[in-house]
């Protein structure tokens, strides 16, 4: 007979990562997972959704009132920090690298857990690095906008074409060792200062 | 400048008592030691402990309770955690809501901080308000294993109130206090400085008493160090204790209080403004919009052997561990919480600097009504006045009686 399913609380103050890890959650197969994402009146929805596994976001300031009130829960099932026997050190450090850490109830066999924990661990790191993309495409996007006024200010103050004006910057870039994004912001700037932006 | 030879990585959080690793920092003098010193802000002590677990860190800005709890075994996935050296003595406030100040003026109490006076008034207030069965005042304090919590705890039972049936006590951290003070979820609060002088600079609060005249010169943070690093690095931590000696004597003098106040108000440490910080520093507290107390040992950085670990410190925690449940009082426990602060370290550390050392290990918490020069190595040294505002006495040797006397009885 099949044990029974695990409820899961996932504590999460970015929404979308915490759609992420539910996601996750519901492929692997568990169907009872509740998020939360602000930890005000969380006693009462620990109380009413009596996790097995609570999964939580390293950077959320409320640990500490988490963790107290774990210890002072008088309820049966009293979470614990994950894998306290310290014998599976490689996946707490992967846990704490990755920024989540998991509370599981007393008793509750690890081999059931860890499938959890491995899966919040790849999620939270594959979050982060599309956070870092996006950031990274966001920025890039940003370049190309200030690049492109900043062909448009040489074209008009030089009257010059737009290749001429790129192989303009692209030179000034090389000779100075800067970014060619930077040289477009200096111009765009200095445009604006002199008040004949384009 | 010497050349690296040791690289460190230290957490803390964003309070002013990390004041002597900031300055450690910022002020060269972990540089000066050959040390490259990297800080970590984080955002609960759960991650200081859990991040020194897996070897982030190697030290940390901690609770002075902390690592004994930690070696106890009352909190799960820590280092064994050794303190050879605290941060300071003092910094903390209890900051009640402006209602409840209301009330509490009402019932006698004054604007002199007094324990005795202010908590008499709390008496009052509380058993008023279970008279019209009205719901229990709400504080906060930190963390369970705390300075903060303890030392509430002593304030209100020394005045008559049980903390665990007059009052709810809870746990949230100390940069969300003020607001929740001034949101009315709370209605009072025990906090490291700035954030007592946020709430009364916000409006949200008044300063009610402080750590300074509950226990007098007594421990708050203390620097923690993962003892598989300090055992295998013993070097690289005398070289540590060394720059936090020089940092404290820094941030010891009034000099250079405006310049260490713009440090901790920098994005990377407190990120509050400077004006914020000064009052810790200065110990002339504004306690409430228009009321300024000048409070003696507000918060020590150096002075009376600020930074020695004693092994009475440790204990006096452990005895209040034991009062309130957290642990069984037996004298394995009892040796671990004492073996967890090394006053060893230290003085192997600070002896070639020609420091003031203790010559002894542990004292009697209490015993000193006035500065009294006493025994020590290298320069000389005052210790005092210290003392519970009840006028308990702590003495180590009678660890037992101690425990046995100081079970809480309601009146």
């Amino acid at each position: 007979m099949a044990a029974k399913p695990l409820a899961v609380l996932v504590i999460d103050e970015n929404r979308i990562r915490a759609s992420i890890i539910e996601a996750g959650l519901r492929e692997a197969g568990h169907e009872d997972v509740t998020l939360v994402y602000d930890v005000a009146g969380i006693g009462r929805r620990i109380a009413e959704t009596n996790p097995d596994v609570i999964v939580i976001d390293l950077e959320n300031p409320n640990r500490d009132m988490l963790e107290n009130m774990f210890q002072l829960s008088r309820a049966v099932k009293r979470p614990i920090a994950m894998f306290v026997d310290r014998s599976d050190s490689a996946s707490i450090e992967a846990a704490v690298d990755a920024g989540v850490s998991a509370y599981v109830v007393d008793g509750l066999k690890r081999e059931r857990v860890k499938p959890i924990l491995d899966m919040a661990v790849s999620r939270f790191n594959a979050f982060s690095r599309l956070a870092r993309e996006l950031e990274e495409a966001r920025s890039e996007l940003e370049d190309r906008k200030v690049i492109g006024r900043a062909k448009g200010i040489l074209m008009k103050s030089r009257t010059i074409s737009e290749a001429e004006a790129y192989a303009l910057m692209r030179k000034a870039a090389m000779n100075q060792n800067r970014k060619l994004s930077e040289i477009a912001q200096s111009l765009v700037t200095a445009a604006g200062l002199l008040g004949d932006d384009a | 400048m010497s050349d690296i030879r040791f690289e460190i990585s230290a957490g803390f959080l964003p309070l002013l008592d990390s004041a002597l690793l900031v300055a450690a920092k910022e002020k060269d003098f972990a540089a000066a030691e050959g040390i490259e010193l990297t800080l970590v802000r984080e955002t609960s002590w759960a991650n200081i402990r859990d991040r020194l677990a897996v070897g982030h860190f190697q030290v940390a800005h901690m609770l002075a309770p902390m690592p004994i709890a930690c070696n106890l075994g009352l909190t799960s996935l820590a280092a064994t955690t050794v303190v050879p050296m605290a941060l300071g003595l003092g910094g903390n406030a209890v900051t009640v809501s402006n209602a409840l100040w209301r009330d509490m003026a009402a019932h006698g109490a004054s604007g002199d901080l007094s324990p005795r006076v202010t908590g008499d008034a709390l008496r009052a207030v509380v058993a008023e308000r279970a008279s019209r069965n009205a719901a229990p005042l709400r504080l906060g304090v930190v963390h369970p294993h705390s300075g903060h919590n303890y030392e509430l705890r002593y304030w209100l039972a020394a005045c008559g109130i049980d903390p665990d049936r007059d009052v709810e006590i809870v746990i949230l951290p100390p940069p969300l206090m003020a607001d929740a003070l001034g949101s009315g979820s709370l209605d009072g609060f025990c906090a490291g400085e700035p954030w007592n002088t946020a709430a009364v600079l916000l409006g949200h609060g008044r300063i009610a008493t402080v750590k300074a005249t509950i226990w007098r010169s007594s421990p708050e943070k203390v620097l923690g160090a993962d003892a598989r690093w300090s055992d295998a690095n013993p070097e690289a931590l005398s070289a540590l204790l060394r720059a936090i000696h020089h940092a404290a004597q820094w941030c010891a003098g009034p000099a250079n209080h405006a310049e260490l106040a713009g440090i901790m108000a920098g994005p990377a440490y407190v990120g509050r403004p400077p004006e914020w910080m000064l009052p810790a520093l200065s110990g002339r507290l504004g306690t409430a919009v228009d009321n300024v107390v000048d409070v003696d040992d507000f918060f020590v950085p150096q002075a009376k052997a600020a930074t020695f670990p004693w092994k009475s410190h440790a204990l006096w925690f452990y005895s209040q561990m034991v009062r309130w449940g957290q642990v069984e009082h037996s004298a394995a426990n009892a040796a671990i919480a004492r073996e967890t602060y090394r006053p060893d370290l230290y003085r192997s550390a600070l002896k070639p600097l020609g420091a003031a050392l203790p010559g002894a290990n542990a004292k009697v918490e209490g015993a000193l009504p006035a500065p009294t020069p006493v025994g020590s190595a290298g320069a000389s040294l005052v210790l005092g006045p210290d003392g519970f505002f009840d006028g308990g006495l702590f003495d180590p040797d009678d660890l037992d009686g101690y425990i046995a006397a100081q079970r809480y009885m309601p009146g």
